[in-house]
Formats: structure tokens, sequence, C-alpha cells
């Protein structure tokens, strides 16, 4: 219905692959490709039109390409029936796909010094996100972590794309033994990093803020919640983030994320509701908050 | 041939009955990315409360069997908000609105009946007896107890302005759903929307605790139909003559029919708007594509045809 929001597609599968130890499915979706920024994501119906798991699947973009009149990639690690599902699909299958969903990276306007921080899968919209950077003449440098050699997805393209790629496993398996933040703070120093991107489980984008608080740069950080609809209506992915009127509010990080600046993100209450959020129990508004609230637009 | 689909409930006169509801369509403005909001019934809006509210913790949400279970807690901007950012939005697009408003207690269903009244173009207000009573500590619905419902649904009609038509919304969580609707009407509802979620748990037995925060979620979703359709049979045969809001867990236009045949005038579309954002639309196209391949012209002789003998095809 508009043309920048995002469309649901019955798309053909064009290959799935492994890489690593993730599956990477191309699908052909020429609108999808065509909107996509990097950071969003798409949401893919599991188990056919009348199986019993309902919801669909989130899933970052990874990589789009003009080839095919438009493709796009998500890559994903086999974790339940949905996944399990999605990993037996061959070319030529049809896939109902919505996207692309949720707010992008936002991009610096000055060519500046970026390092790109990811986690296990949360590592797969920070290529796109490298290439967009690159080609307004950033710096990037990667900081990829996983549990084992196996999950640090990519490792020869970050290679490729940044000034430099550092590796971290919790088991020593490939690179640093350790976390991400272990060795984030030194990139930053050496590659006099202006600002951090960073996607992967919760607890990592609230350790690298913290990192990022200590050298003074900000931090844009992609949260994974559970969804349900993945379009803003159902309320299940709300995360707890203060507001420019620091007013700390439950937004959707569907719509409303998942990209957020890592600040604004209240990590120590994540999977509770702040007492002093909007609407929180006993939460007495200000009739400036209030009216801040009425002029906020939805997305 | 096109069968004419108009739809009554009550003095409400809809152009289709697919409605969306409560909930799961937000005041309509994402779903429009999809589909043409003005194209179906109406959009019943989520339930608003006077005040703003934070609703529950995460996680809020847990897949389970063709359905899912969810604790969202009535997060929302409160009355004034909805009233001045989301429902003219819906009406700028020419969407019928059905408000629905849950308050804490019976005084603030008056007072949100009447703020909803005074605002213009809204076609209907439904009543949420589902959610939690402050004055009760042990949490219990108004719908648990068909006097409490009975004073909600009465507050609300001597509030609400005479000409807007007040649909009470049902719960299954009950002994004798017949009796709570009996209630409803006496107290002078002019329909009812049935069924709401049904309370659920699921355990994620990897780390043995409840899969949503808090315990207890509601469970919605195809799962729950044969419940839902069971509902509005019954209540449709004690008391016919009163117009009903058919939900639980719709998904095709065949299910509009099922809703319809067993005693609704209007089917509502909730969980499946989330797993299909176009499906308000899909099952608005399937239903009309159905009744003309029977040969049906009026979308409203289906109305109860479960309750007549020999009226199937
Ligand atoms: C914005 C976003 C982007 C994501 N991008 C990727 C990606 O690029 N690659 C990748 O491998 N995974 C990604 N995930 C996680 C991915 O969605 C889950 O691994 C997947 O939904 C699991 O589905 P399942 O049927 O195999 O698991 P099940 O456990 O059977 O799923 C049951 C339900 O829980 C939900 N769920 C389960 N795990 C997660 C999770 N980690 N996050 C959110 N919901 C979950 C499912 O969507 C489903 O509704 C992303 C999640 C989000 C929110
Ligand atoms: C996430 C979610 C939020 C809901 N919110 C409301 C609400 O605000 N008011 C209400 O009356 N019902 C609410 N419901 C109940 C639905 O309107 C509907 O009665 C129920 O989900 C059964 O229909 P379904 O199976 O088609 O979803 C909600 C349901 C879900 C899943
Ligand atoms: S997933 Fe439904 S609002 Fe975000």
């Amino acid at each position: 219905m508009s043309d920048n929001g995002p469309v649901q597609v019955r798309c053909p599968v064009l290959n799935v692959r492994r890489v690593d130890a993730y599956y990477a499915i191309t699908v052909v979706a020429p609108g999808i490709a065509e909107r996509f920024r990097s950071g969003q994501f798409v949401s893919v119906s599991v188990g056919g039109d009348h199986s019993s798991t309902l919801l669909r699947r989130p899933f970052a973009i990874h990589d789009v390409k003009p080839d095919y009149g438009g493709t796009v990639e998500f890559l994903f690690s086999v974790r339940g029936t949905g996944t399990a599902w999605l990993a037996e699909r061959r070319s030529r299958d049809l896939l109902d796909v919505v996207g692309p969903l949720g707010r992008p990276f936002p991009l610096p306007r000055d060519p500046v010094n970026c390092v790109l921080v990811g986690g296990g899968s949360g590592s797969a919209p920070l290529f796109p996100l490298a290439q967009s950077l690159r080609r307004r003449g950033c710096r990037v440098d990667f900081v990829l972590g996983a549990a084992s050699a196996d999950r640090v997805f990519s490792a020869i393209t970050a290679r490729r794309v940044a000034e430099t790629a550092v590796f971290t496993t919790d088991d020593g398996s490939f690179g640093t033994r350790g976390r991400v933040t272990d060795v984030l703070g030194r990139v930053i120093e050496e590659a006099r990093s202006d600002v951090v991107y960073a996607c992967g489980p919760m607890p990592m984008l609230r350790a690298v803020t913290a990192v990022a608080g200590t050298h003074g740069i900000p931090v844009q950080v992609s949260v994974e919640e559970t969804m349900a609809c993945g379009t803003g209506i159902c309320m299940t992915c709300v995360v707890p983030v203060v507001g420019d009127d620091g007013i700390t509010r439950m937004v959707r990080s569907c719509v409303d994320g998942p990209v957020f600046r890592g600040e604004q993100v209240r990590f120590d209450d994540v999977g509770s509701i702040p007492f002093d959020a909007l609407g929180a129990p006993g939460w007495k508004g200000s009739s400036a908050a209030r009216a801040a609230e009425s002029a906020r637009d939805i997305a | 041939m096109n069968a004419d689909l108009r739809t009554r409930l009550g003095g409400l006169d809809l152009p289709n009955p697919v409605v969306t509801a409560a909930g799961c369509a937000g005041a309509g403005r994402e779903l429009a990315q999809f589909f043409d909001v003005a194209q179906i019934g109406a959009v019943t809006t989520k339930s608003v409360m006077l005040e703003p509210h934070a609703g529950r913790p995460a996680p809020r949400m847990a897949e389970t069997p063709s359905g899912m279970l969810s604790t969202t807690g009535m997060q929302g901007p409160g009355v004034d908000v909805f009233l001045q950012r989301d429902l003219p939005w819906l009406l700028s697009r020419g969407g019928r609105a059905i408000v629905s408003i849950a308050g804490a207690g019976v005084g603030e269903f008056g007072e949100l009946a009447r703020r909803v009244s005074d605002a213009e173009g809204v076609s209907a207000i439904e009543v949420n007896l589902s959610c939690a009573n402050h004055a009760d500590p042990a949490g219990r619905y108004f719908a648990d107890d068909p006097a409490q419902a009975a004073a909600v649904v009465q507050t609300v009609r001597s509030h609400a302005r005479s000409d807007l038509p007040v649909l009470a919304k049902l719960s299954a969580d009950v002994p004798d759903v017949v009796d709570l609707a009996g209630a409803c009407v006496a107290a002078r509802a002019d329909g009812l929307t049935m069924i709401n979620t049904v309370r659920g748990m699921a355990v994620d037995s990897r780390t043995l605790r409840p899969a949503v925060a808090g315990g207890m979620g509601g469970l919605s979703g195809p799962a729950l139909r044969p419940i839902a359709v069971g509902c509005v049979y019954r209540v449709h045969e004690a008391l016919p003559d009163v117009p009903i809001i058919g939900v639980g867990g719709v998904r095709t236009g065949a299910d509009v029919i099922e809703f319809m045949a067993a005693g609704a005038s209007a089917v509502a579309v909730g969980t499946v708007n989330f797993s299909d954002p176009s499906a308000c639309a899909r099952v608005l196209r399937e239903f009309t594509e159905a009744l003309d391949a029977r040969g049906i012209a009026r979308a409203r002789d289906l109305v109860g045809a479960a309750h007549r003998p020999g009226t199937g095809v």
C-alpha cells in the first residue's frame, strides 16, 4: 500500500546453503530488496498455510543483490521447529516473507571510523552495514565473537571488507579466547573509532554499550526480543527505552527498533517494567509527559 | 454474481462482516500498510484505559500448537492520546471504529464510555470484561461474575451516547457463558463479542520455568476456535435476537462461514493478523468467493444456519 513500508510476498527460494554452522537462504523478492536498508529484518512463515506453527520467524537481512530482479538473503541456525523446517527448503519452494521490517541503522553523515561488533548470528546484519559505511568513505573494523570457531560467521568476508577484523570465541577454538568486550576497547583505541554498531544477545549488547561509554563514543545496538507480529500491532516485543525527552517508555522493538542507541536501552530493566516507565504501576505522569505522548507519532 | 455482504449488529450497519479483534490490529495504522482498512467491516481498536499503562514485563509471548499465549497487560497510551492521535487517523482513512474500552473499576468504565461518546465518528463501543478487576485482590475478571459484568455494562450503557451500540465482550473462562450473556443483555448490551483469550500456561521444558512472565497467559489463535464456535452456538440458541461478533482463531473465509452459521452476525480476526498482515482482506475475499461459489445471495442469511436443519449445501 505504500512505497517504502514493508510488503508481504510469496517468493521463490533461489538456494539454501550451509555457511559455517548456519544456513543461508536466498529468495527472489524485488520489492523487499529495493526497500531494504541495513539493520532491517524479514519475518518468514514456517510450516505451510495450515501449519500449527502459527507465528512468523524474524531474521536479519544479510544481503540483497540486484540479480534476478532483486534477491534477499538471510542466515539462520536451527533452533527449533521453524528453523528446522526452513533448513529443509529447496530451490523453487515458495516462502511467505514480510519485509523489510524495523528501523535501519542510522548512517553517519561524514566519513568516520566505525567498529562493528557481532555475536553469533548477530553478525548477519553487519555485513550490508559495512558495505553502506564503506560507500560513505567510513573506516570499518570488525569484532566478531561466538561460542566456537564454526559459529563465527563469515570471518573471510569480514577480513575482506574491513580495515581490521578481530575474532573471539568462548572456547578459544578461533581467534582470542574470551568475549568481544575483552578486545573491543583495544580496537576502539587503535582504530580511533568514532562509533560502535552492535548486534547480538542482550547481555553482549549491554557489555558493548558499557565499553563504548567508557570510551565516550556512541553505540547503536540491534536488539532481539521475541516477536509475535513484527509489524507493531501485538505489543509483545517491548523493551524499556529512555526517549530524548528523558521519559522511559516500553517501546516495540519491531517497529521502534530493532536498532536503538545503546545508552537509551535500559538493559538492567529488560524483562521488567521500570517503576518510572510511562504508565508503570503508580506512575504519575506530568502534563508535559502526556502532551509529549500525544504529539509523538507512531511508526 | 456478487453476494450482498452487508450485516447488522443492533443499530450498527456494516458493509461486510469481517472486523478486527481488539488488541490484534492496533488502531489499523500498521495493517494499512498491507490493505485498505476502509474495505473491511470495522476495526476494533485495542482496549483503551483511562490512564497510560506500561503493561506486563517480557517475555510476553510464547507460541503454542496452533496458537499463542500472551500477556501484554493492556499496554497503551490512555484514552486522551487514543482520541487525539489514533482514532482520527483511522477515521481519516475511511475506517469504521469499534472502540474497545477497559476500565480498572466500574466507575472508570463509565468515564471511558462518556469520553468515547463525546468523540466524533465512533461506530460502537466494545466493553472488555476480561481485564483484571482492580477492586478484587485476586485479580479476577469482571466476566468471572455475571453480576459484576452486568454492573459494568449497565454503567457503560448509561454513560454512552444513546445511539451508540454497546457490545459486551465475553470470556469463555466462566461456569456458564449463557448466564454471562444473559446478564449482559439484561443490563442492556446491544450485542455480544465472544470470545476473549482463555487462560493457559506453557512451561519451557529446558528452563523448567513458565514461558511467559507472570506464569499464566491468554491463549489465542486457531486452537481456540472450537471453544469460540461452541459459545456462539449456545448463546445464539438461548438469545437468538442478540447480535454476536464471533472471535477466536479465524484464519480463512470458511471460518467466517462457520461462525456465522453458529449464530454470529460478524466475525473478528485476531491472532492471525500477526502471522498474516493481509489476513483481514484475504479472509474477506475468501468469504465472498465462498458465498458466490455456493450461490448464497446474502451473507446475513447464513446467521444461525447451523441451528436450522437442512440449510447446508
Ligand atoms: C529482529 C530479529 C532478528 C533475528 N535475526 C536472526 C538471524 O539473522 N539469524 C538467526 O539465526 N536468528 C535470528 N533471530 C532469532 C530467530 O528469530 C530465532 O532463532 C527463530 O525465531 C527460532 O525459531 P524456531 O522455530 O527454530 O524456534 P522455536 O523455539 O520453535 O520458536 C518458538 C517461538 O519463539 C520465537 N523465538 C525463538 N527463539 C527466538 C529468538 N532468539 N529471538 C526471537 N524470537 C525467538 C520464535 O520466533 C517462535 O515464535 C532474530 C530474532 C529477531 C527478533
Ligand atoms: C496480543 C493480544 C492482545 C489482545 N488485546 C486485547 C484487548 O486489548 N482487548 C480485548 O478485548 N481483547 C484482546 N485480545 C483478545 C482478542 O481480541 C481475541 O478475543 C482473542 O485473541 C481470540 O481471537 P483470536 O484467536 O482470533 O486471536 C488480545 C489478544 C491478543 C493475542
Ligand atoms: S512483534 Fe508485535 S508489536 Fe513488535
